[in-house]
């Protein structure tokens, strides 16, 4: 951990990020060679100006790193926060349903495991259907959800939060079931000769052992949790979000507009699970854990 | 059963049923500890001296025969909190300070004075200015005597020790019996003590309980008589040695019965 933020580790990652933006310029020159060769050729050939047309299209197949910039300045910097056209304005409206479903997936999540713990048969009867739950592809019942909810008179984020929720319990209650588990019998013997209760015993022992297991799920959840609000988006017609941002992209072609989504979607996951890590960092510290 | 008898059993045996068939843990065990004794138990590996322990503080049951702690059964005894029970290693919950470890049978009990009786039974253990502490920054032996501290804070008059020095090196091992002895001196509990050490059990018990294996049952009670403010000096007299010399004459014997 102590060199992540230290000067060992500036070399590495720009390196890596310079391979990776030189392939990506090589790729958009590539893959816009269908679209840009026309151009080209009208404006006379030639190096310059297979650059200057591959990677300045309006609507490019692959648009080059800078356009992207480009885009995200202007919708992020350049527009008030609060109108449709601002960048912000979508990620807001994704991360408001991604939390509100992080927070109930965690809820659920670390019920189930509870009951899980507590109740051997809970054990066989209920951890298949939670398996199962997993196995079916979110693309397929997300539009179902939706429908169902909609006909129950819910509308709005929760319909997207229940589908960040259904995606993010799984690994909070798989962790948690670990965690609420790993007391060894000698500490699980103590509360025994204090004849603590189940509730003493969870509270003063399962949960804090447990906590480090949490937080290795919770940074799981979360980030599977916008991936679920982002794909709550897609099927409904959603009318903001970045995955209506990607949808209203792809209808007319506007794959900066896409792109721009996709790296606003990335920097908000990687925002939110070092945002969980942080929690978990000071949380370690109230805890004793080892600097 | 006389009326000082802090634990008496009579025919007490275990069986535990496994795959291969049962194992016979105890057997016919026969047992007074009188208020104010200290009882080690001692043997080789599997002969039923921790079981013996575990069933004493309700954490095993036994199969046959009766007990009786503190005039009621286990179980009872268990819900009054009549005993702390000294494990093998610390099991200190890391994520507590030293003092919150002391003070977590305490919490569980909802006991009033908490913090008077950490900080008292802290200083016991020569563990005073380690409270704020977590359990990482310690030594093996200070953790060990956290976790006596935390048997005592409840002021049972019972303490059950269960090889609470097993896995310390020699030397801190010494020092932790002579501070056990004085500890037991000077609060008059009752101590039931289980270990493999020879010299240990002499040189802290009133009264040795020699075990022998397959199945787990008492074979010899010795009874020391050694003098009250002994030191480790002791362990060189001749009657250290005799006591001793009995002791592995009681192992070698029980022994021999087997293999």
């Amino acid at each position: 951990m102590r060199t992540s933020g230290g000067q060992g580790s500036v070399v590495p990652v720009t390196v890596v990020v310079l391979v990776i933006l030189v392939i990506w310029y090589i790729a958009a020159i590539l893959m816009n060679a269908v679209i840009a060769q026309p151009k080209i050729d009208a404006a006379g050939g030639g190096l310059a100006n297979m650059l200057g047309v591959s990677w300045g299209l309006d609507r490019p197949i692959v648009p080059a790193p800078h356009q992207i910039l480009a885009e995200i300045w202007k919708t992020v910097f350049l527009v008030a926060p609060w109108k449709v056209k601002s960048l912000v304005y979508h990620v807001w409206v994704t991360l408001s349903s991604t939390l509100l479903g992080f927070a109930l997936g965690t809820l659920l999540g670390i019920g189930l495991a509870i009951a899980i713990v507590h109740f051997k048969l809970l054990n066989k009867s209920l951890m298949p259907w939670i398996i199962a739950s997993q196995t079916i592809p979110i693309l397929a019942i997300a539009p179902m959800i939706i429908v169902v909810l909609g006909s129950l008179g819910l509308t709005g984020i929760l319909p997207k939060s229940i589908i960040s929720m259904y995606l993010c319990f799984f690994p909070v209650t798989i962790g948690m079931v670990k965690g609420l588990t790993s007391p060894d019998p000698m500490q699980l013997d103590l509360m025994r000769t204090y004849y603590a209760s189940p509730w003493q015993i969870l509270w003063k022992l399962r949960f804090p052992a447990s906590l480090p297991f949490l937080f290795a799920s919770l940074k799981v959840a979360i980030a599977i949790a916008l991936t679920g609000a982002i794909v709550g988006e897609l099927p409904t017609g959603a009318q903001a979000g970045i995955g209506a941002r990607m949808l209203a992209g792809s209808y007319y072609g506007q794959t900066i507009q896409i792109w721009a989504a996709l790296v606003a979607a990335s920097c908000a996951a990687a925002s939110l699970v070092y945002a969980v890590g942080g929690i978990e960092g000071l949380v370690g510290r109230r805890m004793g854990a080892r600097p | 059963m006389t009326a000082k008898a802090v634990i008496a059993t009579h025919d007490l045996s275990l069986t535990f049923t496994t795959a291969d068939g049962p194992v016979y843990a105890l057997q016919g065990v026969d047992l007074t500890v009188n208020d104010g004794d200290f009882v080690s138990f001692i043997g080789p590996s599997g002969c039923g001296k921790t079981t013996l322990l575990r069933v004493i503080a309700d954490l095993e049951r036994a199969t046959g025969g009766t007990i009786e702690v503190n005039g009621m059964s286990p179980h009872a005894a268990r819900m009054a909190r009549a005993y702390g029970y000294v494990f093998q290693a610390p099991a200190l919950y890391p994520w507590r300070t030293v003092e919150r470890n002391v003070g977590l049978p305490l919490e569980i009990m909802g006991i009033a004075d908490a913090s008077e009786r950490v900080r008292r039974n802290l200083e016991l253990v020569n563990l005073a200015g380690f409270e704020k502490k977590f359990p990482w920054q310690l030594s093996g032996g200070m953790q060990q005597r956290v976790s006596i501290a935390r048997a005592l804070a409840v002021e049972p008059k019972l303490l059950l020790m269960d090889e609470p020095f097993g896995a310390l090196d020699e030397i801190v091992r010494d020092k932790l019996n002579q501070q056990l002895l004085e500890l037991w001196a000077a609060t008059k509990k009752t101590v039931v003590f289980v270990t493999h050490s020879i010299p240990e059990a002499v040189f802290l018990s009133s009264k040795i309980i020699v075990m022998s294996p397959r199945p787990g049952r008492i074979i010899d009670v010795i009874e020391t008589n050694l003098p009250k403010d002994r030191t480790l000096d002791i362990r060189e007299t001749p009657a250290f040695l005799k006591i001793a010399h009995r002791v592995r004459e009681g192992l070698k014997a029980g022994h021999s019965y087997e293999d």
